[in-house]
């Protein structure tokens, strides 16, 4: 199972990068391959303003859907449409996929979150 | 991520089948189905799905329960269980039907095999065996038969698609050409293990169905492999099952069909026989049909972007009118499409019909259930 450096990590296997104060969201490596072929995924709209701990989109695999919550609290800058037509990319690039980009609130949420190292022991635990 | 809809993975306590070793080796991911730790998929559902519907693939289903009937009364014990005409078969045919309550709910949807006039077995689900075995049981009682459970001692394989009668006929010491669909043949050798061999299945593809002892299932299921993965067969997984089984409009227990449906609300009159003589739920069925169903199962295309689930309300006009029995991003339509239980006034061909996915009601029509023309051999 890959987990990339340099990227956040949540609990519930979103992770966040971060450029400036704008962090991209996406789900990890664990997340596609429990969920298997996704087949559809639910966007939020630009300029909507969410809370660390909100569902931002729901993924839909073949056999489920899944929400997926986002790690910091912001304003959605960008959501990457080409997912619209292409879901598949997650499974694919699960780490180069971005679901959404957001105008972070505080950036010392991250803070909370898991670095690369903390994320694999987590996993490790989990199963 | 949450993944919802669908069941925990506690797997303790959970049975295996004799090829659970086989499924861990192919990196199968398991998963708790009715008490069995089964694979749900191995390469992916998209892949497994495609690999049966172009090449062939192959199923491990040894969960599901075998009931043997012995004795001078099994066929009259069985036509008083069952919905369908148990004595329009003869030996080594098959027959598909319900197993149903009084009220004409739905004990469990079986497949009948007539081995020889006075022995017949039947293959039920695997989450209904002890209910099943329980209710034959009692409603034997007047009848000279003896009902054995022998789903413990029996595994079941299925290998389905256009190329299953090619690859299966390579191991098969019988031509299966002569096997016609729900026909099988006993006592017949594949790779040296006695087995039986049906063409029947759950895919709407062509294919067989191999029921053998425990003991000889790993080594049959590695010959198979062996002997299709050059001509495309692939494991399948549970996951692949459920998409191919409904696309091809054939139920599934706990969806389409349970205790509280009957079969010709979920549309299946063809397999109620009202007049082959009595049998348990023969008056309620007769007397729904008489009076006019008051709802029925139908299917659906989304119209608004967004994938139905099993559970999933039905509304028009802001009242719930239905529940989705079954629904899919289709893996070969690659449309979302569904089966519902709607009330009868919006149950014609055409009639718009919203879906409540999450938070949002989207639109949908009622359209055929036909999804996908079977490529039955006749």
């Amino acid at each position: 199972m890959e987990i990339k450096k340099g990227l956040y990590y949540t609990e519930e296997h979103e992770w966040v990068r971060v450029s400036g104060n704008t962090a991209y969201i996406g789900i990890t490596d664990y997340a596609q391959d429990a969920m298997g072929d996704i087949v559809y995924v639910e966007l939020p709209e630009v300029g909507d303003t969410l809370k660390a701990g909100d569902v931002f989109s729901v993924i839909e695999s073949v056999k489920a859907a899944s929400d997926i919550y986002l790690p910091v609290s912001g304003t959605v800058l960008k959501v990457n449409t080409e997912l619209e037509d292409s879901p598949e990319m997650i499974n694919e690039d699960p780490y180069g996929s971005w679901i959404i980009a957001v105008d972070m609130l505080d950036d010392t949420e991250l803070d909370q979150l898991m670095d690369a190292a903390a994320y694999k022991e987590y996993l490790s635990e989990e199963n | 991520m949450k993944i919802y809809g669908r069941g925990g993975f506690e797997m303790a306590d959970l049975k295996r089948t004799p090829l659970y070793d086989a499924h861990t080796r192919l990196g199968a991911k398991m998963v708790d189905f009715a008490g069995w730790e089964m694979p749900i998929q191995y390469e992916g559902i998209i892949a497994e799905h495609e690999a049966v519907r172009t090449y062939a693939g192959i199923f491990d289903v040894s969960h599901m329960g075998e009931v043997e009937f012995t004795g001078p009364d099994a066929e009259s014990c069985l036509q008083n269980l069952v919905t369908n005409d148990v004595s329009s078969i003869k030996d080594n045919q098959m027959l598909y039907t319900f197993m149903c309550y009084p009220d004409g709910g739905v004990v469990d949807d079986i497949i009948v095999y007539r081995l020889k006039q006075d022995r017949f077995m039947a293959v039920i689900n695997a989450s209904n065996i002890d209910k099943d075995i329980q209710w034959m049981r009692e409603q034997a009682a007047p009848y000279n038969v003896v009902i054995k459970d022998r789903s413990g001692e029996l595994s079941l394989i299925a290998v389905q698609g256009p190329k299953a009668e090619e690859i299966l006929n390579e191991l098969v010491d019988a031509d299966l050409k002569d096997i016609g669909f729900f026909r099988f043949i006993d006592g017949v050798k594949c790779s040296s293990k006695t087995c039986m061999i049906s063409r029947s299945g759950y895919t709407g593809e062509d294919g067989f169905e191999i029921c053998l002892r425990n003991e000889d299932a790993l080594f049959v299921w590695e010959k198979l492999l062996e002997a299709g993965t050059e001509k495309g067969l692939k494991p399948c997984g549970l996951g692949a099952r459920d998409t191919l089984r409904f696309e091809a409009n054939l139920p599934l227990y706990g969806n389409e069909l349970s205790e509280h449906i009957t079969p010709l609300e979920a549309g299946y009159g063809m397999f109620v026989k009202l007049d082959k003589g009595d049998f348990i739920g023969r008056d309620a069925l007769k007397r729904q049909k008489e009076e006019g169903l008051t709802r029925r199962i139908v299917g659906f295309e989304m119209t608004e972007n967004g994938v139905p689930r099993h559970g999933y309300d039905v509304l028009s006009d802001d009242e719930v009118i239905g529940f989705v029995t079954t629904g899919y991003n289709s893996p070969t339509l690659k449309k979302n499409i569904g089966l519902a239980m709607v009330d009868i006034g919006h149950s014609a061909l055409g009639t718009e019909i919203g879906i409540q996915i999450r938070k949002k009601v989207l639109k949908a029509k009622v359209i055929k259930r036909n999804f996908y023309t079977k490529s039955y051999k006749k």
